[in-house]
């Protein structure tokens, strides 16, 4: 009787554990299956190089490079504010910082990384955006410029905190032997603390990295929305998770441009995807260089 | 003297880098908070929206976060403790545990507009669960999974396996040393962590788009096939839509206020709580 009940458990507990790996399967399955069907109306090059996209135009046309191009121009302007920010304040805390400082900042770091996207994207848009429109003299701020500060500043603790992390997995025999063969603290940590951590930051950047481009509300609030080509960081843009939450509502179930939104959101998902694996990757490397289990 | 010199700019350097990354958060907190202020009032609180939004409180809306968030986490809790537990105690190291581990780490780095399309396919129109609390929080639900699990799975780690042993060696079977004696150890360590993964739930907005919120329902939720109204989307829409953006702007510093001192009061907890029970066990 005890026998039976102890396997019933052990049963119960397989069989939810496999949800993960099935929600992950049927968010696949999922893009995959409303995502597909755009490419027997538009051919795939045409799709993701096309340089047009009207998709509510009497002869709609999806071409999505604007887009792409928005995600990227929005994401590498977030990395130019992020990585210096995020990993010089986790160089900060990791080797001036005495105790009680960073026993206060590291927390109140983390936590500052759970501020909302949404609560972001309104100080973006009623703070930074006439800050932005009068130093420049734009119509308007909402621009490639004003996500990317945004974001750049969002994804800074994340990358703050990892990069921490990794920093404080170097062990101290490589700090004091370097001290012992005459190195000052500067050079110690450019020379010997930073190349030991540095793929472990490379994995903080790659995960920021992950993390802005695949953030939405923050960018379909300050980033202007128009679907063009970029030309300058004062532009408006439209990166592709702004085109899918500012479209999908109007989209009529089933149609074209429905399977076009999907289809972008497979784009979205598989990057993600490879930057995870990326920084899987690396992170695995970096604990086994380190000697560090798991 | 001269590798002191660039040493002394360098620190500097990273002082600067500390100093601007507060001082471009703590702007937020600022502005929001000085300008949030003077929204809140007891009406605020108490009320619903009145006058085509421009107007009353956000009651509802508060009341509506709730919903979407004790609902998600209702629904991821019993999910990611089960799974981590798999992980944990029974699992074989095997080729698909390494998978389910993989499934996990990539399932927290989906973009949460994509959870939001998952959503709206499978809850919405496939099970036909239409816009409504249910379908927003089993898509929040997805979201906080990988969060519980991970959070779990650190817990159920630092329980000490010589407290196992123990247990099994006074004759206990696995599933009473799970029940009886690693589940309440972890426990402090499994909370903390759904804690943290309601702070993160309570301020998503892009999952809940098309999966659940609306910009205005009349008076309050009725069963969990309605749609409701919640603070992140709320600030979205008082900004986007509407015929009156000064008063909606107003409405939404309220909101936004609301909403940050919550996020922030939640994740606090959690991450204090965090720091002691890391600082006992390690």
């Amino acid at each position: 009787m005890v026998k039976i009940k102890e396997k019933l458990y052990k049963w119960i507990f397989t069989v939810l554990a496999f949800s993960s790996l099935i929600f992950l399967i049927g968010i696949v399955i999922v893009l995959f299956k409303e995502g597909l069907p755009i490419f027997k109306e538009v051919n795939v090059s045409k799709f993701i190089f096309g340089k047009a996209w009207y998709p509510t135009y009497s002869e709609p046309e999806f071409g999505i490079l604007p887009l792409i191009l928005g995600s990227i121009w929005v994401t590498v302007g977030a990395v130019i504010v992020c990585v210096p920010l995020g990993v010089g304040s986790a160089l900060y805390l990791h080797e001036l910082a005495d105790y009680k400082q960073r026993a206060i900042l590291k927390p109140i770091i983390e936590i500052l990384a759970s501020i909302p996207s949404v609560v972001f994207g309104f100080f973006g848009m009623v703070i930074v955006t006439p800050f932005i429109q009068k130093l420049f003299n734009l119509p308007t701020g909402l621009c490639a410029l004003n996500g990317s500060l945004i974001l750049g500043i969002m994804a800074t603790p994340t990358v703050c905190s990892l990069a921490e992390d990794a920093l404080s997995y170097v062990p101290k025999s490589f700090r004091e032997a370097s001290f012992a063969v005459g190195a000052n603290r500067w050079q110690t940590l450019t020379q010997v603390v930073i190349p030991a951590a540095g793929s472990g930051i490379a994995t903080a950047i790659i995960l920021g990295m992950s993390r802005a481009i695949g953030e939405t509300m923050t960018v379909l609030m300050v980033t202007g929305g128009a679907a063009i080509i970029p030309s300058s960081f004062l532009g408006p843009v439209r990166p592709m998770t702004a085109t899918i939450a500012a479209e999908m509502g109007e989209a009529p179930m089933g149609g074209t441009h429905y399977h076009a939104l999907f289809a972008i959101a497979l784009i979205l998902f598989l990057t993600t995807l490879v930057f995870n694996i990326i920084a899987e990757i690396i992170s695995r490397r970096f604990r086994i260089k380190l000697g560090l289990s798991g | 003297m001269k590798k002191n010199i660039t040493q002394n700019i360098g620190f500097l350097m990273l002082f600067l880098c500390m100093i601007v990354t507060i001082i471009f958060l703590g702007s937020i907190i600022y502005f929001i908070s000085i300008r949030g202020f003077k929204v809140i009032s007891w009406e605020f609180l108490t009320q619903g929206p009145r006058m085509g939004m421009t107007q009353g409180g956000v009651l509802p809306v508060i009341i509506g976060t709730f919903y979407l968030t004790l609902g998600a986490i209702f629904f991821a809790l019993p999910l990611g403790l089960a799974c981590a537990i798999y992980l944990c105690e029974y699992s074989p190291k095997s080729f698909v545990v390494n998978l389910i581990r993989i499934s996990i780490n990539n399932l927290a780095g989906v973009p949460s507009v994509v959870f939001g399309l998952f959503g709206l396919a499978v809850f919405v129109n496939f099970f036909k669960f239409g816009v409504s609390i249910l379908s927003g929080s089993l898509t929040l639900g997805m979201l906080a999974l990988p969060l519980i699990i991970s959070a779990s799975q650190e817990a159920l780690t630092a329980v000490p396996q010589s407290i196992r042993e123990a247990s099994l060696s006074l004759g206990a079977t696995k599933w009473e040393t799970i029940k009886n004696i690693v589940l309440p150890t972890a426990l402090p360590g499994i909370l903390t962590g759904v804690i943290l993964s309601i702070g993160r739930v309570a301020g998503e907005t892009a999952p809940i788009l098309f999966t659940a919120a609306a910009f205005y329902t009349r008076g309050y939720p009725k069963s969990i096939f309605s749609e409701v109204m919640a603070l992140p989307y709320h600030i979205y829409a008082l900004m986007t839509e509407g015929t009156h953006p000064d008063q909606q702007k107003a409405i939404a510093y309220g909101c936004s206020l609301i909403l940050l001192f919550m996020v922030l009061l939640i994740s606090g907890i959690a991450i204090t709580l965090r720091q002691r029970q890391r600082g006992v066990h390690v």
